[in-house]
């Protein structure tokens, strides 16, 4: 039994006028394992990355639980340590490739930076690199879109050079968030590929954040299934798919189009789930409360 | 590019004309007679008509301008009638003062408003964001004249460490070609005429600067908020960099493209503003000059003087749309 890379322990977080956001979330990442984070809009999903980072806003504070990577835990650190720590040992894959790249830099700062001021590479040397990944992620001429600036590429173009920019630092976790939503649907699958390829190749561990189940089955092997901040579910992915245990799962899965059924229609949640979601949630909370309150 | 450098050549001209024309006109509306102030009292009338046809002031106006147009054209704007010399003489004698004391005022203004907006970007919601916004405010409501009186009592009188009045010491030997006095006394190694300068010349450039430094750092400062929120700059922040070193590698860049055009244009507010600071602290620029030359209703240097403004203007704007395409790499094509 190796201990868990990334290990997200009861995590509950909450804006500070009350509404809690996160509720006792956990999430563990074996290295080189890959993971999903599945969930429907405002689940919570991208604050969970944010948390992984570091870097949730300031209207949002931690409760309770603990974030630890590579088994130190981050809370206990200050926030210039902590930055580098996370900075040298996991990397971001963001959602917007139109607006993760600085508009006024150049292509090659945007790799090159963290690889010389965070792990301390000489400029040769972290440009050799950037070359090299360049090349991974199938980027034409890689000198000269060193040179470019972002809105020279395609949004394609621009995901290739943000995934070449996470690989590039060698990272043990790379948390993507939803890499591909605001791509082409044609562009989708090829990105989709080029993950997939990048992680065998590296044995990165990755956390994917995702709304679609279709992506889950073929990339990942675990999955964590959120709903409202909370966990409903935890499986492997196989079980996951064969047996799905909660009512929530089912319904996001016969909301999933499928290729082999083309004819059947999609069926969207019932009330009745809503409302017994719903009573779900107001139970945990209130389970909660009255912890908090005597404990 | 040749076709926008033709356009803009062209309107500068336009503007040029413009502004000649309708101060010739104005100046000569206005009452008051540059002769009979030149002329002791009690001059006989044949005197007074001898000596305004002598600067052709007896001609219909319109008149009077074509002629000043055609000289202007081949670089003869005339005598100056209270100097008795020749105006672009004048003109030039005066003007590296005033850019100097200008430039001066820009650089304490960047350098001022700057520093202060990326201050309180960086300490955002704290009660340092809070004190700056407070100075900010109160910077801006006063204007440079009445900051350079606040100067004055402070710096010149209660605690006199600089000088109130001049460009630089009489009693200093002067071993300059040009009247760029602060760059030559750089370029010579003079640091004892440097400092003397400094002396007479950064409480002006203060007072200039002030209201410009409060516009900078306020526009900044919100521009570099709203970058702070940016995808980018949040990627940064995975990539394991400090706050500081994201606001100034990443957010800064974009933030200042938007301040830029702004500060352009507060500028030459400011060089509008030497005309009345350089008389508080009797600095010799052309400033002081202009005002001279409207007590004596010398038209042909007040003229000349508005022309060297007015094209200070038109090069201060070309400068701020040059540099605009410099920093913004999405403008920098075609």
């Amino acid at each position: 039994m190796t201990a868990p890379y990334l290990d997200i322990e009861g995590l509950s977080v909450a804006l500070r006028e009350g509404a809690r956001l996160l509720r006792r979330v956990s999430i563990k990442v074996n290295p080189g394992e890959v993971h999903a984070l599945v969930g429907e809009s405002g689940a919570g999903k991208s604050m969970i990355a944010r948390a992984v980072f570091g870097i949730l806003p300031n209207s949002i504070e931690i409760l309770e639980g603990r974030v630890a990577l590579a088994g130190e835990d981050l809370n206990a650190m200050s926030q210039g340590p902590r930055r580098s720590f996370i900075g040298k040992r996991a990397a971001f894959i963001p959602q917007d490739p139109l607006t993760a790249l600085n508009p006024s830099r150049r292509i090659e700062p945007q790799i090159t930076d963290r690889l010389i001021h965070i792990l301390g590479m000489k400029t040769n040397e972290a440009r050799a690199r950037a070359l090299a990944l360049l090349g991974e992620v199938k980027i034409a001429e890689p000198e000269r879109v060193l040179r470019l600036y972002p809105h020279e590429l395609s949004g394609g173009m621009r995901q290739r050079v943000l995934i070449a920019a996470a690989f590039a630092a060698e990272p043990r976790l790379i948390v993507a968030d939803e890499p591909t939503t605001a791509l082409d649907v044609t562009v989708q699958k090829q990105i989709l590929a080029l993950i997939a390829d990048m992680q065998a190749r590296h044995g990165t561990a990755l956390l994917f954040i995702t709304h679609n189940l279709g992506v889950v089955a073929k990339l990942c092997q675990t999955a964590s299934v959120l709903y409202a901040g909370k966990v409903v579910e935890q499986a492997s992915v196989r079980q996951l798919f064969e047996k799905p245990q909660h009512a929530y799962t089912r319904a996001l899965m016969a909301a999933t189009p499928r290729y082999d059924r083309p004819d059947e229609s999609l069926k969207p949640a019932s009330p009745e789930l809503l409302a017994a979601l719903a009573r779900e949630v107001a139970d945990t909370d209130a389970a909660w409360l009255k912890e908090r309150h005597h404990g | 590019m040749g076709r926008n450098l033709l356009i803009r050549i062209g309107s500068t001209m336009v503007t040029l004309f413009g502004v000649a024309f309708i101060v010739f006109i104005l100046v000569r509306v206005v009452p008051g007679n540059p002769i009979a102030m030149m002329l002791p009292p009690g001059a006989s009338d044949a005197d007074i008509a001898l000596l305004t046809a002598h600067y052709g002031l007896d001609k219909p106006i319109l008149t009077q301008f074509w002629i000043w147009l055609g000289r202007a054209l081949q670089g003869d704007f005339g005598t100056s009638i209270s100097l008795r010399q020749d105006v672009m003489g004048l003109i030039f004698g005066r003007l590296p003062a005033t850019l100097e004391l200008a430039t001066l005022a820009l650089l304490i203004a960047v350098a001022l408003g700057g520093a202060l907006a990326i201050t309180a970007a960086r300490f955002r919601g704290t009660a340092a964001e809070t004190g700056i916004d407070l100075a900010n405010g109160a910077s801006l409501a006063m204007p440079d004249f009445l900051w350079g009186l606040t100067l004055i009592l402070l710096f010149g009188v209660a605690f006199p460490v600089f000088a109130i009045s001049g460009r630089v010491s009489p009693t200093l030997d002067l071993p300059f070609v040009s009247g760029f006095y602060l760059i030559e006394s750089l370029l010579r190694l003079r640091l004892d005429i440097l400092l003397d300068l400094l002396r007479h010349m950064l409480m002006p450039a203060l007072a200039l600067a002030l209201p410009l430094a409060a516009v900078i750092a306020q526009l900044l400062k919100t521009s570099l908020k709203e970058a702070m929120q940016q995808d980018y700059v949040m990627l940064a922040r995975t990539k394991g960099f400090s706050e500081t070193r994201v606001l100034l590698s990443e957010a800064l860049r974009n933030a200042v493209i938007p301040t830029l055009t702004l500060a352009g244009v507060q500028f030459t507010f400011l060089i509008g503003g030497t005309v009345i600071v350089e008389r508080l602290f009797s600095y010799e620029g052309l400033g002081n000059m202009a005002i001279d030359a409207v007590i004596n209703r010398d038209l042909p240097l007040i003229q000349g003087i508005v022309l060297v403004f007015a094209l200070l203007f038109v090069a201060i704007n070309l400068l701020v749309d040059l540099s605009y395409a410099l920093l913004n790499p999405r403008l920098r094509h075609g």
